[in-house]
Parts: C-alpha cells; sequence; structure tokens
C-alpha cells in the first residue's frame, strides 16, 4: 500500500480541518467498527453574490478519525467543494477525488465514497 | 542539517541481515555457486556448504540433520507440515477419520492450510485464548480424540508476542501417546487392532528462534517451522524440522531433493547464511539479547503510559517475549499513527484493517477478546537487538503529539 506524494501532503497539513460553531448543516457517516467516521460541517450562502447565485457552501470544515487516506480526503474534498453551490458540489464524483489526490490504492478507493456519503448527507440535511 | 537515522520497531516483520551472516554467504553467490545436487567440484563445495549449514540447525534443534528440511521460509515449512502430514497419513490409512487441532491465533500459513484440509474432510478444533493471547493446556487436552493425528500450535504469536504452553503442551501430547500405546498393549492380540498412531505435534517457531530455546525433544516436538529472515538471516529460506518417521510426504515434487521431501535446487547461499544465523542464537547469547531487549521494551512502554493518556498495553510482558510491546491507542485509527511515525522515521506496524488488503481487525486480537474498534487502534513495536535507549527517546518525542493531533481531528470526543 503506497501512497501518492498528494496524499501525503493532505495528510500531513490537512485543510478545512475543524469544527464550525454555528453550522448550517453537518454530516456523519461511518462507525467506529469500521474503523471511518467522518463529519462535514457547512456554513451556506443563501443568495450568494450575484455572479453565482446561491445557495452555496460559504465555509466547511471537517472532522475525522481514520486512516490516512481518509484524512486525505477530507482534505481534497472540502477543498474542491468550498465556494460551490450545492447542485455543483452533489455533481462532485468520487473519481474527482481521488483524481485530485493523485490516485488512491486500490483498498482506500471506499474511503472517497465515506467523504462523499458525509458531504451529501450534509446537503440533504441543509435543504 | 543531515536527516537523523530512521529508527526500526518492525522486528516481528523482518530483521535486518547481520554482518556476519552477509559475509558468510557472499562466497556462495560467485564463487562457490555449484549446485549442491551436482557431483562436480563446484556442487561439492555448494554442498559442503549447505550441510555444513544444516548441522548449525541440527545443533540449534537437537535434532539430526537429516531431519532439517530446507525450505523457501515459515510459510512453506507450514504447508510442508500440514499437507505433507495428511498426505501420508491418508496414504497409509485411506478413509480413515482424521483431527488436527490448532489454535485460533495462529499466522495465515497455518490457518489457510487447515482451512484446505478442513474442506477436504478433516475435523478440525480450534482452540481459544485467553485476554494475554494464550491457549489452555486444558483445554487442549479437552480437545484431543481418538481420531486425533496432529495438534500445530504456534510457539509465540507475532502480533502481541504472546509465549504458548509448548512444554507442557508436548508434556501432555507424550503422556497421552503413552496411554494409547499401553492400552493397545494391554488388549488381547485378537482384540488389538491396528496400532494406534500417535498424536504428532508441530510449532511454528518464526518468531520464537531469537529468544527462546527450540529443543525438539524438550518440547517433545515432531515438526517444527523456523524462518530465516526473523533471526537476522537471509529471505527466502526456512526450514521445516521432521522428525524420524514421523508421516511426511512431498508436496512440492519434481527433484528428489531434501531426501526426497521438498524438491526444488537448494538456496545454498540463503542456507548458508541461515546456518550461521542460527549458530549465533546460542542459549547465553539469547539470555544477554533478552535482558537488553526487555529492558528497552520496559522503557518503552512506561514512556508511554506516562506520556499518552488512555494508551493500553495488549502484550502482557509476565508472558511474551521481550520483542513486543503492542498498544492500543483508543480515538486514534493505528494506520494514521503508522503513517505519521514512518514520516518522523520510525517505522511500525499496525493491527488495523486499514492497513491491511482485506480490511478486516486482526483475527488475533479479535480472539482475544479486545473490541474491533480498539483493534483498529493497535500499533506493534517490535524491538531488535540493536534497539536502544535513544530509539525509545525518539519515538517518546514524537509519539504523544501525533496521538494528540488525531484525537483532536475526531469527530467522536
Amino acid at each position: 500500500m503506497i501512497y501518492s506524494k498528494e496524499v501525503i501532503k493532505h495528510f500531513k497539513k490537512p485543510h478545512n480541518q475543524g469544527v464550525i460553531k454555528n453550522a448550517d448543516s453537518v454530516g456523519q457517516v461511518g462507525n467506529v467498527t469500521c474503523g471511518d467516521v467522518m463529519k462535514i460541517y457547512l456554513k451556506i450562502d443563501d443568495k450568494g453574490p450575484k455572479s453565482k447565485p446561491g445557495p452555496l457552501i460559504k465555509d466547511v470544515k471537517f472532522e475525522t478519525l481514520g486512516c490516512a487516506a481518509a484524512i486525505a480526503v477530507s482534505s481534497a474534498l472540502t477543498d474542491r467543494v468550498k465556494g460551490m453551490t450545492l447542485e455543483e458540489a452533489l455533481a462532485v464524483k468520487k473519481d474527482d477525488i481521488v483524481n485530485d489526490l493523485g490516485g488512491l490504492p486500490a483498498p482506500k478507493i471506499h474511503c472517497s465514497m465515506l467523504g462523499l456519503e458525509a458531504l451529501h448527507k450534509a446537503i440533504k440535511q441543509y435543504k | 542539517m543531515p536527516k537523523a537515522k530512521s529508527i526500526y520497531f518492525d522486528h516481528s516483520a523482518t530483521t535486518p541481515v547481520d554482518a556476519d551472516v552477509l559475509k558468510t554467504m557472499l562466497p556462495y553467490f560467485s564463487e562457490n555457486f555449484g549446485n549442491a545436487s551436482s557431483v562436480h567440484s563446484f556442487g561439492q563445495r555448494a554442498a559442503q556448504g549447505a550441510e555444513a549449514a544444516r548441522l548449525d540447525a541440527a545443533n540449534f534443534l537437537h535434532c539430526n540433520p537429516d531431519e532439517v528440511i530446507f525450505t523457501s521460509g515459515s510459510t512453506e515449512a507450514n504447508n510442508l507440515a500440514l499437507f505433507g502430514m495428511f498426505k501420508a497419513l491418508r496414504a497409509k490409512k485411506p478413509g480413515a477419520k482424521l483431527h488436527l487441532i490448532t489454535s485460533v491465533i495462529e499466522h495465515d500459513s497455518i490457518l489457510e492450510p487447515v482451512a484446505d484440509l478442513e474442506r477436504s474432510g478433516v475435523a478440525v478444533t480450534y482452540l481459544p485464548v485467553d485476554a494475554r493471547g494464550v491457549i489452555s493446556v486444558a483445554d487442549l487436552e479437552k480437545a484431543i480424540k481418538d481420531e486425533t493425528v496432529l495438534v500445530s500450535i504456534m510457539y509465540v504469536n507475532s502480533e502481541v508476542g504472546s509465549i504458548q504452553p509448548i512444554k507442557a503442551a508436548g508434556k501432555l501430547i507424550k503422556k497421552i501417546n503413552e496411554r494409547r500405546l499401553k492400552d493397545w498393549n494391554n488388549k488381547k492380540p485378537e482384540e488389538r487392532g491396528d496400532k494406534p498412531d500417535p498424536i504428532y505435534f508441530h510449532t511454528d517457531a518464526t518468531q520464537a528462534a531469537n529468544f527462546l530455546t527450540c529443543n525438539v525433544n524438550e518440547l517433545n516436538l515432531d515438526f517444527l517451522s523456523l524462518s530465516g529472515h526473523k533471526i537476522y538471516g537471509p529471505k527466502g529460506v526456512g526450514l521445516l524440522f521432521a522428525r524420524k518417521n514421523t508421516p511426511l510426504r512431498a508436496v512440492q515434487l519434481g527433484g528428489h531433493h531434501e531426501n526426497n521431501r521438498r524438491s526444488g535446487t537448494l538456496n545454498v547461499a540463503g542456507a548458508v547464511g541461515f546456518g550461521k544465523a542460527l549458530s549465533k542464537l546460542t542459549p547465553e547469547k539469547q539470555e544477554r539479547a533478552n535482558r537488553k531487549i526487555a529492558a528497552v521494551r520496559d522503557l518503552l512502554a512506561s514512556g508511554i503510559f506516562k506520556l499518552v493518556p488512555g494508551a493500553i498495553l495488549n502484550t502482557d510482558r509476565e508472558i511474551s517475549t521481550p520483542s513486543h510491546a503492542h498498544f492500543s491507542f483508543p480515538g486514534v485509527e493505528g494506520e494514521s499513527i503508522l503513517i505519521a511515525l514512518d514520516l518522523a522515521g520510525i517505522a511500525v506496524s499496525t493491527g488495523s484493517a486499514c492497513a491491511s488488503n482485506s480490511l478486516k481487525a486482526s483475527h488475533v486480537l479479535v480472539a482475544m477478546g479486545i473490541k474491533v474498534e480498539v483493534a483498529h487502534s493497535s500499533i506493534r513495536f517490535s524491538l531488535g537487538k540493536d534497539n536502544t535507549k535513544e530509539d525509545v527517546e525518539r519515538l517518546l518525542k514524537v509519539l504523544p503529539q501525533i496521538i494528540e493531533r488525531f484525537k483532536k481531528m475526531s469527530p467522536l470526543k
């Protein structure tokens, strides 16, 4: 199991890690027996700027218990969806995240799914 | 600033080749490169090297050199012991009911061949372990039936380092075999039937050889598996001790090597290195190394207890080899710790499912009653003879922050 440089970069210094105290929505997936738990916090701008009518993701943060891949996925995913409209964010595919990370080892592909599930859960909850 | 030397705490996975061992091996690559089966002088020189190594192995095991079968490692030795013995028994007594006993904490190179034998009709009992990761001889005694032909129990568990009661198990098996024979002798010749087969006893001693006696007579063993690369020897070589007159048929055919018990051109350089590594494991040297390693381990364990709140030591130091300190850090995932330590230049391993291709938590930890989520948080430190106090100090400088960082990152507080 060899991780890409990009995975290691995110793992060492994850982006958007933490909590949004007055989040508009939160999504959590996974459980401790499977090893990975991910929680995504969203701050949503209902209107958005004129150039990009909302609702859009103004801020996003994550908390993750999991392997290096799960942490890197959380970091890359939150990077990607920050500033997106909810519709754009829902259209993000697992392959987008895998590509952002310069690939993931085969047994770790499911980690990218978990990240998307947490995001979808948070967006659904908001809607 | 020069990068600090990396620290290796994964000796249970493999060990570096000892300088002396390497030196002994080198002439057998290009100078004495002959095929040990060849009759000419090149072959003879190779064969002499291999036979000297076989003698070293026999000295270590207290057996005859012709009871040593060189293999490619422990996995092959375990496969040969299991498949080879049942092949021989089935040839001798077609259709006979056969039962074998093993434990739930064996290495996959035992468990998978056993599962294969089970599918082919062999009855199997898997002995449980207690919270320390140790089987009980009373459980073994209860599991033995008239059809039991083989007991295979590992000597030392690779994950937590727990030592199994091999000597006591050997004693029990010997006693039962003697009783079987006596009962048979006491019957009238016309009522006796066939002479009863003894129960044969195998141990996978891969993780034990550095630290414990492998005297096959003292332990009452019929089969024993060893590997070169766990004892500061080379990879790709191991052995199966098979006591004279025990049933064993080759499973790898096509060259009549190793007295028809294991075909394939002998890995002479490997065998020579393996023999050298074994010759260094005298009881005195073992004892000295054990004391030194145990002292380093105690520093490591007490340091972690002091600096990492909530850490759990899964290795029971009273009943383990000095090499192992298997910890759980509940609330943090093991693979993350492993990678973070690796980035800091420290090599360890984990029982977390996330680091295995199967994505399953370690069967050993689960068998010990450790919760799956705690198993995911485990890190195995396995120490070797060259680890120092300074190595531990460097670990203790980085580990607490790593655990703290991941705890902070977790959604579960």
